[in-house]
């Protein structure tokens, strides 16, 4: 009989990270299907109509779209254990303000540190250590975005890092020089169960990269 | 400044400055506007948003909140016990009002702008096609969230209302521009209805602007400087 709750998802992609964390988190049995980007799934079609994209997390055969929405739905539903968002009204719309910046900024900035060349890549590589500086300037010297507790801002952000190496490797760049508190920040995520059992090897990542750049035609 | 004084920093033309606006409407909050001067940008809100440096910010307690629809979640929690809520009480129903609220800031609402930008019959006909499937997946919304009653929300008006009725006037500005009725009885008969009542609605009437007035403003913004 299928599972309760399922997670169409594409292994590298830190939005789907996102969601698998949030899942583990609160001890949610799920069953994780990979999709093939070039060859949709008919229930990938028909779950996210509008949008056609991963994550979509299928509970009781209903479909919850957007990563940041399946977090908050995730942390309503099952609200017994490990919270995510503050229970704060200001510190919730602190929270979600930071992961809406993560949206607006971060895809766009990163894309062009190692899928642009030149002028472009060049550009790409200053407004993404702009934006790492921003978030490295906010977390401040907590051990969380949301202070003591791993939350939500940290679930938002934490599946870039698996694409670091990437980014430094195609990018010419060194993310730990220019930012050593968000490596450490994201090394401590890294020691939750539910972050390592979500974010996959980044040497496949970086492989994955590299695919990519052939298919934009920058390698 | 009082410690629970509540200002909102914006101006009368900007959709997204009418979300917060009517939220504290709704809850019978009482705050100051501090209008920005059109081009030039105040110490206020560069201090209060130095990360955007946009419209609108609301300011609690010398608090600042920024991005428009999470202000008008921070009111609703902040002064749940002043008015109805305004998201639905279920968590899937909360997700799917957060889903289109989403939609129609990264898709709706830009396809809506490019209708007074476009240039040429060509492109015209293109945007338009898109704000036309956009009405109609918001039609079906409408019809699916709101379940019989009035407003997305339901009986009262909600997080998504807000998030799309707030550009009802900007849309009427394009309807008179182009020539052409985007939200209307025939092609989408709910939301022309749900659009009225918006509309007339108390907490939106004092602070949407009437569609002369802003048409106006469009003319100056959008104006082309001569070669």
């Amino acid at each position: 009989m299928a599972k309760e709750v399922i997670l169409l998802d594409f292994w590298p992609s830190m939005f789907g990270m996102r969601t698998r964390i949030a899942l583990r988190e609160k001890g949610v049995d799920f069953e994780y299907r990979d999709e093939d980007l070039r060859d949709k799934s008919p229930l990938l079609l028909q779950m996210n109509p509008v949008h056609k994209k991963i994550p979509v997390l299928i509970h009781n055969g209903k479909p919850v779209c957007e990563s940041a929405i399946q977090v908050q739905y995730i942390d309503e539903v099952w609200s017994h254990k490990n919270p995510i968002l503050p229970s704060d009204p200001y510190q919730k719309a602190q929270a979600r303000f930071w992961v809406d910046y993560i949206d607006k900024k971060m895809y766009e900035a990163q894309r062009k540190v190692y899928a642009s060349k030149g002028e472009e890549q060049e550009t790409g590589k200053k407004e993404f250590i702009e934006i790492l500086k921003t978030l490295e300037s906010e977390l401040g010297d907590k051990p969380y975005f949301g202070g003591d507790d791993f939350g939500y801002v940290d679930i938002g952000l934490i599946g870039f890092y698996t694409w670091f190496p990437g980014y430094e490797k195609f990018g010419n760049i060194s993310i730990e020089a220019e930012c050593p508190k968000l490596i450490a920040w994201a090394k401590r995520c890294m020691q939750r169960e539910s972050v390592a059992k979500s974010l996959p090897d980044s040497e496949k990542v970086t492989e994955f990269m590299a695919m990519l750049r052939k298919k934009f035609g920058v390698e | 400044m009082a410690s629970d004084e509540v200002k909102v920093i914006g101006a009368w033309a900007s959709p997204f400055v009418m979300r917060p606006r009517i939220a504290l409407n709704l809850k019978s909050v009482p705050y100051e506007f501090v209008q920005e001067t059109f081009g030039a940008k105040s110490e206020l809100l560069l201090k209060s948003n130095p990360v955007h440096k946009k419209i609108p910010v609301l300011i609690h307690a010398d608090k600042p909140v920024c991005e428009s629809n999470i202000i008008v979640e921070y009111v609703d929690e902040t002064w749940s016990a002043s008015g109805p809520s305004m998201l639905p009480s279920t968590p899937y129903d909360r997700a799917i009002a957060r889903f289109w609220a989403a939609y129609i800031d990264e898709k709706w609402f830009p396809s809506l702008k490019s209708i007074l930008k476009a240039e040429g019959e060509e492109e015209k006909k293109a945007v338009l096609a898109q704000v036309e499937e956009g009405n109609a997946l918001l039609e079906k919304a409408f019809i699916d969230c709101s379940k019989g009653k009035p407003f997305f929300n339901g009986e009262h008006i909600g997080y998504l209302d807000i998030a799309f009725g707030c550009f009802l006037a900007w849309l009427r500005v394009t309807e008179l521009a182009g020539g052409h009725k985007l939200i209307d009885e025939v092609k989408t008969p709910s939301l022309s209805k749900w659009a009225e009542r918006f509309c007339n609605d108390p907490a939106v009437k004092p602070v949407m602007p009437e569609t002369a007035t802003l048409a106006e403003f469009a003319k100056k913004i959008f104006a082309k400087p001569t070669a």
